[in-house]
């Protein structure tokens, strides 16, 4: 009986330690990318290199995002405000979600998915191979090389994908709604104009680079602290992207409290 | 040169050095031996301050670096150059960036002389028109070598070798057993070896310490150690099953 009770407080207390290395261990690097973020040499040659994987090469994956997500808004809207004749403030309710919400949020999640798995993979297999302890040895700091640039770059080029995305979803809104539905099209935009403001479009930017940050940071993160050769780049990834996509959501809904 | 003084450290529950004391001597090259798994590479991860022993001290020429900030160790780290196990090359850079590495970093000299500097290198370790190749396809050899010419670029003082030869055919072991024999004698350097082949025991090492629970049980030249009586020593040297040294 008292056998099992100290089993339980050991599994427990094990737990807790393992929570508070951990968030030990991210506040320490959060720390080191700040002070590293301001510190020349700025490596530009790495930032741009990170912006053209995180930003230009999702772009597709973005777009076609996007736009069905707006298409079938649109279309989801159309049927529910058609009961009370509104059919022409779909426009701004996809406007609205788009620009609030679904831009930002999913955007985040892909990326996440094709970026931020990519960064911990790659960070991880460094890790595994003993690259970054060669950075170490060369007297150069890896945070300075391989983690800055990344989150830089998550941070700049996120709200740059989100707008992207906002534009594509509300033309497919637009394609949807005025297109294929016969929506009017003067009260499609009329409707859009006078309910979306620019600060619904500016806070779900500030969100996108909130969300920047964290998935650039915990993909970071993880393949920072891989340990274990190929079976731990995977579980590496795995954590990454999951943990990316929980904290995302988590914050959108926070952000959203404090935001509207 | 680098001096240890009652080192220890463990993983988890794990034991791996046990009040280990050690002086490497300067100008030659010195082979750390013993079973593999043992620690040698938790060693030599200290003598460079990639790792923090629990407690004792790491002293390189006359300098305590566990009790040093980042800043301080990283101005010590240039004096040294290393060649990892696997060589580490960055799998993103070609050849000539991987050697170039070090000097972009720390110096402010001009393309052409990097360029210059990087083929000067790749030359005293045996390679040339290869500085375009990714690491992707270079041989295990050649990465080694190229390791090797990017250990060596900042002219360190100390180089530290982690099982040069291991992975390798018979010929390129003897060839990188040449290789590190030339680089310490044309440049002067202190080596640390690690390794457990035993032919390059005998041709590469001035002095051998070996690695046992922890602790260097024995250090002499090859053939001090070659006469000792040291029962651990004997069975790794002769590479028998029957001995203190137990595998299972």
């Amino acid at each position: 009986m008292i056998g099992s009770i100290f089993a339980v407080l050991d599994r427990t207390g094990r737990s807790v330690i393992h929570v508070l290395e951990e968030l030990g261990g991210m506040l320490f690097l959060f720390v080191s990318i700040a002070r590293w973020a301001v510190s020349p040499p700025f490596k530009i040659r790495q930032i741009m290199k990170q912006m053209e994987f995180v930003g230009v090469k999702s772009l597709f994956v973005v777009i076609l995002t996007g736009l069905f997500t707006g298409m079938v808004s649109a279309l989801q809207g159309y049927h529910g405000f058609k009961m009370f004749s509104a059919e022409s403030l779909v426009g701004s309710t996809v406007a609205l979600a788009m620009t609030r919400e679904l831009g930002p949020v999913l955007t985040s999640l892909m990326v996440t998915a094709r970026a931020g798995s990519a960064m911990a993979a790659e960070l991880g297999t460094m890790k595994v191979t003993e690259q970054i302890d060669a950075l170490y040895v060369m007297a150069s700091n890896p945070v300075k090389h391989l983690i800055v640039p990344r989150v830089i770059a998550g941070v700049i080029m996120l709200p740059a994908l989100t707008i992207v995305s906002d534009f594509v979803g509300i033309f497919g809104s637009y394609f949807v709604g005025v297109g294929l539905l016969d929506i009017n099209k003067g009260m499609f935009i009329r409707n859009m104009t006078k309910f979306v403001d620019l600060g619904d479009i500016y806070n779900g930017l500030v969100k996108a680079a909130v969300f920047g940050l964290i998935l650039s940071f915990i993909g970071c993160y993880k393949g920072f602290k891989t340990t274990g050769g190929a079976e731990g780049v995977g579980k590496a990834t795995t954590e990454a992207v999951v943990i990316s996509a929980i904290t995302i959501l988590i914050c959108d809904y926070f952000l959203t409290a404090l935001m509207f | 040169m680098i001096e240890l003084f009652d080192l220890h450290k463990s993983f988890g529950k794990q034991k791996v050095l046990d009040g280990l004391n050690l002086t490497i001597r300067g100008g030659m090259t010195t082979m750390i031996i013993g079973r593999s798994g043992g620690g040698k590479s938790v060693l030599l991860k200290h003598m460079i301050g990639l790792l923090r022993p629990d407690s004792g001290s790491v002293v390189v020429c006359g300098k305590d670096i566990t009790r040093m900030n980042d800043r301080d160790l990283n101005e010590e780290r240039k004096k040294f150059g290393m060649l990892f196990q696997e060589a580490a090359l960055f799998d993103s850079m070609n050849v000539l960036e991987n050697v170039a590495f070090p000097l972009r970093e720390h110096t402010k000299k001009k393309d052409s002389e990097i360029r210059r500097i990087v083929r000067d290198r790749l030359y005293d370790v045996g390679l040339s028109g290869v500085e375009e190749k990714m690491p992707s396809e270079l041989s295990g050899g050649m990465k080694k070598r190229v390791g090797l010419a990017r250990a060596l670029v900042m002219q360190p003082e100390i180089v530290l070798f982690d099982e040069p030869t291991t992975g390798l055919d018979p010929v390129m072991s003897e060839a990188i057993d040449r290789l590190i024999s030339d680089t310490q004698r044309n440049f002067n350097l202190t080596c640390v070896v690690i390794s457990h082949d035993l032919k390059s025991i005998f041709t590469v090492a001035h002095r051998i310490a070996m690695l046992y629970e922890g602790k260097i049980i024995a250090e002499g030249t090859p053939d001090e150690l070659k006469q000792s009586d040291n029962d651990v020593v004997k069975q790794f040297l002769k590479g028998s099953l029957e001995g203190p040294i137990s595998v299972m």
